[in-house]
């Protein structure tokens, strides 16, 4: 059943293996996090512009991408993701073998995943903007890049708090499933672990409170991000 | 001539060819579908009951059930029940083996425990949202227990949550993808075998990927369908 004996620091237990899968596991949420609202801020963009073009794109990128499997995409991403750089590198003249590391693969399609959700979260984050402010910005002579810097921005945060919060534990949750790519994360070191130790239980259930304990914390670090932003706010 | 031409290449080309191969798998995915959605839309109701109902310990032994599922990804669920509950001897010796040993019925287990934890949650808000004076005016009506559930809040607080539940819905058809990561070949496990065999990625992937958006704009179809059905009063009298 569970053996606690396992969980031990040191060269006896997997104490210090599975600390530093959950540092990997924070590592790469933050980074494809990151990624996602990167993306996210032009895929809006794109989405709220006029340009019929880049709407079509946008919403054909988030249709697709939130209508496919998660597992899916990482394996597309993964498998295909080396082949179409080398793709790529080949029309520009390179011929050598190029192998894109776990890291970056898992960040990049994580990152594409979040963003899908990031975007909607943004849009609808900068469509609860009064318009008027923005004209009054406008009419007091700020330019385009002063507007979304000084005016659009930190109300786009304040509104997108909340929404981004849960894309954050989504985010989370989802880089169980990168353990597919071989990168070393809780998920990868609960397989390694009880494929020597021969006790599946013990460390998924470790895993499982590794995962609620991140999701706790966290959420419990975004409420107080919420609060803090509605300072003064009605 | 040419158009001909066209077809023949387009029947012969890999991606077609895997698309056909990935469709036969469509039934397992869908009968993963078919059976954990339904058990998980009645317990999702009964669970959400159960929350609000008076009864701190039942109120509370839900919550941290939620908490829990809610919490951790739904691959930890599935391995611990596929992987985990497997390595218990005592489980092993166990009736329950019949149906935990088969890797289609973790899958369901896994899917309908993760479904039933988001899904009462999002009823719980439903149920919430009826007004005080709806529920009165029933009980002045002398409908009993049962029968206001039944006739008053239930109807009011499913057309309520009707597209959160939908969300929900559609994240439960990604989500059976994961139950290939159990050894069980539905339409991503297909796909993985084809391209551990034909070591055409982009092919196989996309070919599923296609099954899988196409089963999404019918399951939003469906849940159009339903908002319309059960909101006869929004819709334009003529």
């Amino acid at each position: 059943m569970f053996k606690f004996e396992k969980l031990v620091f040191g060269d006896l237990g997997w104490g210090d293996e599975f600390l530093y899968a959950t540092l990997m596991t924070i590592l790469v949420s933050v980074c494809s996090m990151g990624l996602g609202i990167f993306i996210a801020i032009f895929a809006a963009w794109a989405k709220l512009s006029l340009n019929r073009f880049s709407s079509f794109i946008s919403n054909l990128y988030t249709t697709v991408v939130r209508g496919v499997p998660e597992l899916l995409v990482i394996y597309l991403i993964f498998f295909g993701g080396s082949a179409a750089v080398m793709k790529i590198a080949k029309a520009f003249g390179y011929n050598g073998y190029i192998e894109l590391n776990a890291f970056t693969i898992s960040v990049v399609a994580i990152g594409i995943i979040s963003a899908t959700y990031s975007t909607e979260v943004l849009r609808a984050a900068y469509l609860s903007i009064n318009q008027g402010q923005i004209e009054a910005a406008k009419a007091v002579g700020l330019r385009k890049v002063q507007i979304f810097i000084k005016i659009i921005s930190p109300q786009v945060l304040r509104h997108a708090i909340p929404g981004l919060g849960n894309v954050w534990q989504v985010t989370l949750k989802d880089t169980s499933l990168i353990s597919v790519t071989g990168l070393v994360e809780i998920m990868r070191q609960t397989r390694i672990a009880s494929n020597v130790e021969h006790s599946p239980l013990t460390f998924l259930v470790t895993a499982a409170f590794l995962y609620l304990f991140l999701t706790t914390f966290s959420g419990k670090f975004f409420n107080y991000m919420e609060k803090k932003s509605r300072r003064g706010f009605v | 001539m040419f158009f001909a031409d066209i077809i023949t290449s387009f029947q012969e080309s890999l991606i077609f060819i895997n698309f056909i191969e990935i469709f036969s798998a469509l039934d397992e995915t869908l009968l993963l579908l078919l059976i954990s959605l339904p058990i998980g839309f009645f317990l999702s109701l009964l669970f959400a009951l159960g929350r609000v109902s008076n009864n701190i310990f039942l109120s509370k032994t839900i919550a941290s059930y939620i908490f829990i599922i809610r919490g951790t990804p739904l691959l930890v669920q599935i391995y611990l029940i596929y992987f985990g509950l497997g390595s218990v001897k005592a489980i092993r010796e166990s009736f329950l083996w019949i149906a935990l040993k088969e890797p289609f019925w973790c899958g369901v287990i896994a899917l309908t425990i993760n479904t039933v934890a988001y899904g009462s949650e999002i009823f719980r808000g439903g149920i919430q949202s009826v007004s005080k004076g709806q529920i009165e005016s029933g009980k002045s009506l002398g409908f009993g227990k049962i029968g206001l559930l039944r006739r008053v809040i239930f109807p009011i607080a499913i057309r309520q949550v009707l597209p959160t539940y939908g969300n929900e819905l559609i994240l439960m058809v990604k989500a059976t993808s994961l139950v290939s990561l159990t050894t069980y070949m539905e339409m991503t496990g297909i796909a993985r075998k084809i391209m551990a065999k034909t070591f055409a990625p982009i092919e196989a992937f996309v070919a599923a990927g296609i099954l899988y958006l196409f089963l999404n704009f019918l399951m939003v179809q469906f849940i159009k369908y339903l908002e319309k059905k059960y909101n006869p009063h929004l819709r334009l009298q003529n």
